[in-house]
């Protein structure tokens, strides 16, 4: 690769979101938005070099045993043994390999393995809820666990948490870290949880639902949920990419 | 094209379960020749503590490159690699630590060098969505004068809100503070 002049820094760019895909920060139904909400407007950053690199993360930071919450006590955890699958692609549709996913989530009985979760339910001994791992060079993930329960929560009378996995993603720019939460199909609480409606655009909710597959389901042993997670891309087919700017 | 795009959803509570590493504030072993530290805490609106959150930072190194495959300038020189990535939780009091090497300047495709900097993620309960800064260096201050995203922020004492401050003593520790809303609140970026 050769070496160019500042002056001849031609970098990728990230396009942002559009309108009503990421909650507002200020989402008032949402409690504690309220003291943490930045007041003044965002300040718009061009995308320069910190932005459009970002950590390489990858199988240093995982081992095998990290995408099966199934196995890492001595025995099995109780609930419904569930494989989350899909694939991390960014909004041209090009897949994300070799990238980092870290999830975390509450046991079957709605419970985090977490020292300020009071809900009154069972802690699991053989349930941490915490997992890694790296997608392959097509960008496909696949965890073992068990369906999270729903939850009680503080922010207002009868709350409920609809059932979700924490996920969080790096992708290989700054501008495309995301953590955000998958849910379930169906779930009945949909409808009065303040966090999946924080999402002004219905069609970009609907984006955090994970779909039952059938066909990924493994007889006699666990049934499968499929989710794609897409990242910022940046506007470009892959043939751009690879004749333009480089 | 933000088409399919997936929405971001808050960490919530328990991010301490997932989140954080145990090498995640030592972006480089305490101890390395040249390290520096980077300590404050994060604040709310009503100017408590933000027990439940996560920072992270993200660099160049100290020759001002990036080890990633879309820096046109290439690889850097050298052997080791720089993880140049640290990620802190907050404590009760909201305070985070970094230990890493000063970044160096870079150059910028649409305009003056860019001073010595690093961009930040803050995730916490309560944010829906990440919140993005940078911070800078007070010992920068002809660097500082002349960065262009510096320059985009007119009100001073906004501005003021992303330098990091020397600490008195070795020279080698800086004091950045996070001001999520109201009095002091830090400049955040949309990115």
């Amino acid at each position: 690769m050769t070496t160019h002049p500042p002056t001849d820094l031609r970098l990728p760019n990230y396009p942002r979101a559009g309108r009503g895909v990421h909650p507002p920060l200020d989402s008032p139904g949402y409690r504690s938005t309220e003291l943490r909400a930045p007041h003044q407007p965002l300040v718009l950053l061009p995308q320069r070099l910190t932005e459009i690199t970002g950590p390489l993360l990858g199988p240093e930071r995982v081992t095998a045993a990290d995408a099966d919450l199934t196995r890492q006590h001595p025995g099995e955890p109780l609930g419904e043994r569930i494989i989350v699958t899909g694939r991390v692609l960014d909004s041209d549709g090009r897949p994300i390999p070799d990238t980092l996913l870290e999830v975390w989530q509450a046991n079957a009985a709605g419970r985090y393995h977490h020292k300020v979760d009071q809900h009154p339910a069972p802690l699991d001994p053989n349930f941490s809820g915490v997992g890694r791992a790296v997608t392959d060079s097509a960008g496909r993930y696949r965890f073992i666990t068990i369906k999270p329960g729903s939850y009680p929560w503080g922010n207002h009378y009868n709350a409920w948490r609809p059932a979700h996995i924490h996920f969080s993603m790096f992708g290989r720019a700054f501008t495309q870290r995301l953590v955000t939460q998958m849910y379930f199909p169906d779930d009945p609480l949909f409808p009065y949880d303040p966090i999946f409606n924080s999402i002004p655009d219905e069609k970009a909710r609907q984006r955090l639902i994970s779909k039952f597959s059938i066909d990924l389901t493994e007889p006699d042993w666990a049934l499968a949920y499929t989710w794609d997670i897409v990242l910022r891309g940046t506007g470009q087919t892959p043939f751009e990419a690879q004749d333009g700017a480089r | 094209m933000s088409e399919g795009l997936t929405p971001s959803q808050t960490v919530g509570p328990f991010l301490g379960m997932g989140l954080p590493w145990p090498d995640g504030p030592y972006v480089v072993a305490e101890g390395t020749p040249g390290a520096i530290t980077i300590s404050g805490r994060l604040f709310d609106g009503a100017g408590d503590p933000v027990p439940d959150g996560l920072i992270e930072t993200w660099q160049a190194d100290p020759a001002g490159r990036f080890d990633h495959p879309d820096d046109p300038r290439g690889a850097p020189a050298g052997g080791t690699r720089f993880r140049a990535f640290g990620r802190c939780p907050t404590a009760e009091d909201g305070s985070y630590r970094i230990i890493t090497l000063r970044p160096g300047a870079l150059p910028s495709p649409d305009g003056g060098p860019e001073a010595p900097h690093l961009d930040v993620s803050v995730l916490a309960r309560g944010l829906l969505d990440r919140v993005v800064t940078r911070i800078y260096f007070a010992d920068q201050a002809a660097a500082n004068a002349a960065d262009p995203v510096l320059a985009s922020i007119a009100d001073e004492a906004r501005r003021a809100t992303l330098i990091a401050a020397a600490e008195p003593g070795d020279g080698d520790s800086y004091r950045f503070d996070i001001r999520l809303q109201g009095a002091g609140e830090t400049v955040f970026f949309d990115v």
